[in-house]
């Protein structure tokens, strides 16, 4: 980042600091959230209940289309070369047994790669969803090891994987830092993270730790990880004059529009982005320059193209999560009580990208500590650009964080449940703000009872069964509620008392429409049945980013203002000859097929009766929701109760894990059967995390040495045991529903929960993941 | 001699490196069958070959002549569901539904390996005529098959649900 861009966001930041402070301040009233959802006040029906996923049928059929499954008239395959050397430029590049090869329609590279802006980097503008901002095939330069330098489109894939595989390029490499040590000797810079530096100190936190008279102070070290979803990069493209139709797997369809039209130079309107169902994204489904490549080619071609990333393909250039080192030093009382957390440490980035794996979230909320200093420096390497990964930050910082408070547990001598209860803050520990809902020490103590914990025998490798040791071990999992600006939904009631909404959110495997059909229905008081809910296109209102577990709260809050303005609508067609008369949008809700006073439910009109009454067929009604100002006046976050039991074998070392408990905290549970899915979805991904996930990076090439399935181990059937899930079911008065995400959180604190238990299996502490057989021979 | 898809005759490609799950995707538009790594480490592109489950994009669409395959369009037939993707459903065995189908293929040839007896790592008793359907055997079984939404429990339960209820 340059010195200007750094000032730039300095800038932002006292701006945002001083918004901030108002919002704090601010009475509730005048908030989002200020007045509780009335949904949250139903406590029966259809919010919370375990609908089957509504696509369900479709998908089990295999009849969901994704983004690879859209056939064009006319449309060729893309296949794309990539570079060997990590820096450079590319001397020169031998074309011509590619371009005779049958079916071959073009050759692009950057000698005829129509010019482009670059991406719009994520989160540098509302609607930028580029995964790093570099030149898309603009010029001879290389930057990373695995950046594209030609696309060949043939008739078939076949001809275009062939073609692709007979280019023969010869480079002139520069000196390229590829190398992690190599790049800290370099110099770190700070962190920035959305404006705000990510750093913080609150009292003298070196001091307080020399002080006291019990501490820890250990270096964690966690891996590249990928996010490979089962379902490939893709999109299927064609240009109509210059308006651009793009099939993509995208967790961010409006974005997409948006940041297309700026490497085009085209208008916003001018693209349309279609993705109704996305094959897992988790972080990984942005705009990434296949896209960018796919419809340049299909410009010069004059064809549509499909162009699907290969498993290779999408380790070359699509970023996963970048590695980290980290300190964590936690000085505390012999009671318990904690004087000092030091949060500190260095991750790897590009110059081109936007996350600096802010692995420190978690430690900002999670504990009360006298003084505390946190820190995230970043050191540069020329490599493909990282990005988010499911909960980013919190994922690997919570495995730092969370083993070292058990090893001041086991260093106290104290129950590692007791010890986090002990150090529960009051309010916000760096905002002061108070917590909107907070109910940790609950889920603490009904996942105890029901995990058995008070069976654990506290001494390390004190239980055996046959071969194995058998440990348990527990952990804190934390998430932020977000909302981020830009949602925006539209509803349409229609006289035989159905309702269509839509709006461009996004379908990965979440339930979103299933989940949001339940909410709407609900709102309105109609049956399951009559709701239909429209999403995955850029052409719906709303800018809302399937990502910071944020969309069901993006989502809620829209369709609110949205169905605010249908009510108000609605009681101005009854007119005074409803029983509604006189009621004010506020004081009614959606019952029974029509509307309702809330407090006088008997007051009542049917929208069937409302709509014919007044000669109209349908009522739309489209609304924004408001800024998210509630996270700055509340802290705002879910937890859980992570628990786990591994055992490793004795002889040869291998860890398995055979029980494991999420007790969550996520406010109201908007479906009992999609939300479990989403938390022992999140717990896996933990499993791969702590055992077996590593993205292999070869320090000598720069290049990545694991780039399939096969050698990239993510959790089988084999790894993964019963997953047991509760929670509190609390709702949160300040969020819409009363429900906070719940599509991260399962990750973060699983990969300390399996280490923890694998210490008290084994009395050995691994720091470094993932915890594979050799660390604990 | 033309193979057989979903008990429907389809011709072999021109092209002989042409992968079944190619064929089935591009020139059929059979896009059930799904395509995850194009080299057998994930199962996604799991489909029937004479009864016995096979990794499509491991295999050609040439080596498939006078064999019948099945997909997962092939599987419900024109009454509906298959009685495992009724499991599937109410299991809540995938979110994403990318490897769902692979999953299922998957399932019902591994469910006729254990009547007829094939044994695997994990089978106590290789005598054995027919073998249960545990949660062990199962989730060896299908472990070739990945999912990375995390929804094994699911799978693995609709598996035995389908299992128990076949075995009635």
């Amino acid at each position: 980042m340059s010195i200007l861009e750094n000032a730039k966001q300095t800038v932002q930041g006292a701006a945002q600091a001083a918004m901030k402070k108002a919002i704090a301040l601010a009475p509730d009233s005048w908030l989002p959230g200020g007045q509780p959802d009335p949904l949250i006040r139903q406590q029966h029906g259809l919010i919370g209940a375990p609908v089957s996923r509504l696509d369900g049928p479709l998908k089990v059929r295999g009849q969901a289309p994704f983004a690879a499954e859209f056939p064009l008239d006319g449309m060729v395959y893309a296949a794309i070369a990539f570079s060997a050397v990590a820096k450079g430029r590319i001397a020169a590049l031998d074309l011509a047994a590619a371009e005779a090869a049958p079916g071959v329609v073009l050759v692009m590279t950057h000698a005829n790669t129509p010019r482009l802006q670059p991406m719009p980097l994520f989160l540098t503008a509302e609607k930028a969803a580029g995964g790093d901002d570099l030149p898309v095939m603009q010029d001879d330069r290389i930057h990373w090891n695995g950046q594209p330098i030609a696309v060949v489109l043939a008739e078939t894939q076949e001809q275009a994987d062939h073609a692709s595989s007979l280019i023969r390029a010869t480079y002139e490499a520069e000196p390229a830092t590829i190398a992690f040590a190599e790049a800290k000797a370099q110099g770190t810079e700070p962190g920035q993270f959305m404006g705000q530096p990510l750093k913080l100190e609150k009292g003298d936190a070196e001091a307080a730790l020399a002080a006291s008279p019990v501490s820890v102070d250990a270096t964690y070290v966690t891996p590249r990880h990928n996010h490979n979803p089962i379902e490939p990069h893709a999109a299927t493209l064609a240009w109509d004059g210059d308006r651009l139709l793009l099939h993509d797997a995208s967790q961010a369809v409006a974005h997409t529009a948006w940041s297309l039209a700026q490497v085009f130079g085209i208008e916003e309107k001018q693209v349309r982005v279609t993705s109704p169902f996305v094959g897992g994204g988790f972080g990984s489904k942005t705009l990434w320059q296949h896209q960018v490549l796919g419809a340049a080619a299909a410009k010069l071609a004059g064809r549509p193209v499909r162009i699907a990333l290969s498993r290779e393909g999408m380790h070359r250039m699509i970023g996963g999560r970048t590695l980290t080192e980290q300190r964590v030093a936690i000085g505390a009382q012999p009671d318990g009580r904690f004087e000092a957390i030091i949060h500190t440490g260095t991750v790897a980035m590009t110059r081109h990208n936007a996350l600096p794996e802010p692995f420190i979230l978690p430690t900002r909320s999670a504990y009360a500590a006298g003084s505390l200093k946190l820190d995230v420096e970043v050191a540069y390497m020329d490599m493909l650009a990282n990005t988010f990964m499911r909960a980013p930050g919190e994922a690997v910082g919570t495995f730092a964080l969370e083993c070292a408070i058990d090893e001041l547990a086991a260093k106290l001598g104290m129950d590692p449940v007791e010890l986090r209860i002990r150090n529960e803050p009051e309010r916000d520990p760096v905002e002061g703000t108070p917590f909107s809902a907070r109910h940790i020490v609950e889920a603490w103590r009904a996942g105890a009872e029901r995990f058995g914990w008070s069976r654990r025998n506290p001494t390390p490798g004190a239980v055996r069964d046959g071969e194995w040791l058998v440990g348990l071990g527990c952990a804190t999992a934390t998430y932020p509620y977000y909302r981020m600006p830009g949602g925006a939904a539209r509803l349409t009631l229609t006289r035989d008392g159905r309702v269509r909404v839509e709006i461009a959110a996004h379908e990965m495997g979440m339930g979103t429409a299933t989940a949001q059909s339940q909410v709407v229905a609900e709102r309105l008081g109609l049956p399951l049945e009559a709701v239909s809910f429209a999403y995955g296109d850029s052409s719906l209102p709303g800018v809302v980013l399937a990502g910071g577990s944020q969309q069901t709260a993006a989502i809620g809050a829209a369709v609110a203002a949205a169905h605010r303005v249908l009510v108000a609508e609605l009681l101005q067609l009854a007119g005074n000859d409803s029983p509604l008369a006189g009621l004010k949008p506020e004081e009614v809700g959606g019952l029974d097929g029509g509307l309702a006073g809330l407090e006088e439910p008997a007051r009542r009109e049917s929208y069937a009766s409302i709509l014919a009454r007044a000669g109209r067929e349908a009522v739309v009604a489209e609304a924004s929701a408001p800024p998210p100002l509630e996270t700055q006046h509340w802290s705002m976050h879910s937890h859980g109760a992570m628990f786990c039991e591994a055992r490793v074998n004795r002889i040869t070392g291998e860890p398995r894990i055979s029980r494991f408990l999420g007790s969550m905290d996520c406010g109201r549970i908007l479906n009992a059967k999609t939300a479990a899915s989403q938390f022992r979805g999140g717990i896996i991904m933990g499993l791969g995390l702590a055992l077996m996930e590593e993205t292999q990076f070869d320090e000598r090439k720069g290049r990545i040495m694991n780039p399939s399935l096969a050698e990239y181990h993510v959790p089988v059937h084999m790894d993964v045991p019963e997953i047991d899930v509760i929670w509190t079911d609390i709702p949160d008065p300040h969020a819409p529903m009363g429900a906070r995400g719940v599509g991260e959180i399962g990750i973060t604190g699983t990969g300390a929960a399996v280490a923890n238990a694998i210490f008290n299996a084994t009395g050995r502490r691994v720091r470094d993941l993932p915890i594979t057989l050799d660390k604990l021979l | 001699m033309p193979m057989r898809i979903n008990g429907a005759e389809a011709a072999l490609p021109p092209d002989p490196r042409v992968s079944l799950l190619d064929l089935l995707r591009e020139t059929l538009h059979l896009h059930g069958t799904k395509k995850g790594c194009n080299q057998g480490a994930c199962g996604a592109c799991t489909v029937l070959l004479d009864g016995e489950r096979i990794l499509s994009c491991l295999t050609l669409a040439v080596q498939c002549e006078g064999r019948s395959v099945t997909t997962i369009e092939g599987l419900g037939g024109e009454q509906g569901l298959h009685p495992l993707q009724e499991a599937f459903i109410e299991h809540d065995a995938f979110q994403c539904g990318y490897c769902t189908p692979g999953q299922i293929c998957s399932a019902v040839g591994m469910a006729a390996e254990l009547r007829r007896g094939v044994p695997s790592l994990v089978t106590a008793d290789l005598d054995a005529p027919g073998i249960a359907p545990d949660p062990a055997e199962l989730r060896e079984r299908m472990s070739g098959n990945l999912c990375r939404c995390g929804s094994h429990n699911g799978i693995i339960a609709a598996i035995a649900a389908h299992c128990a209820g076949a075995a009635e």
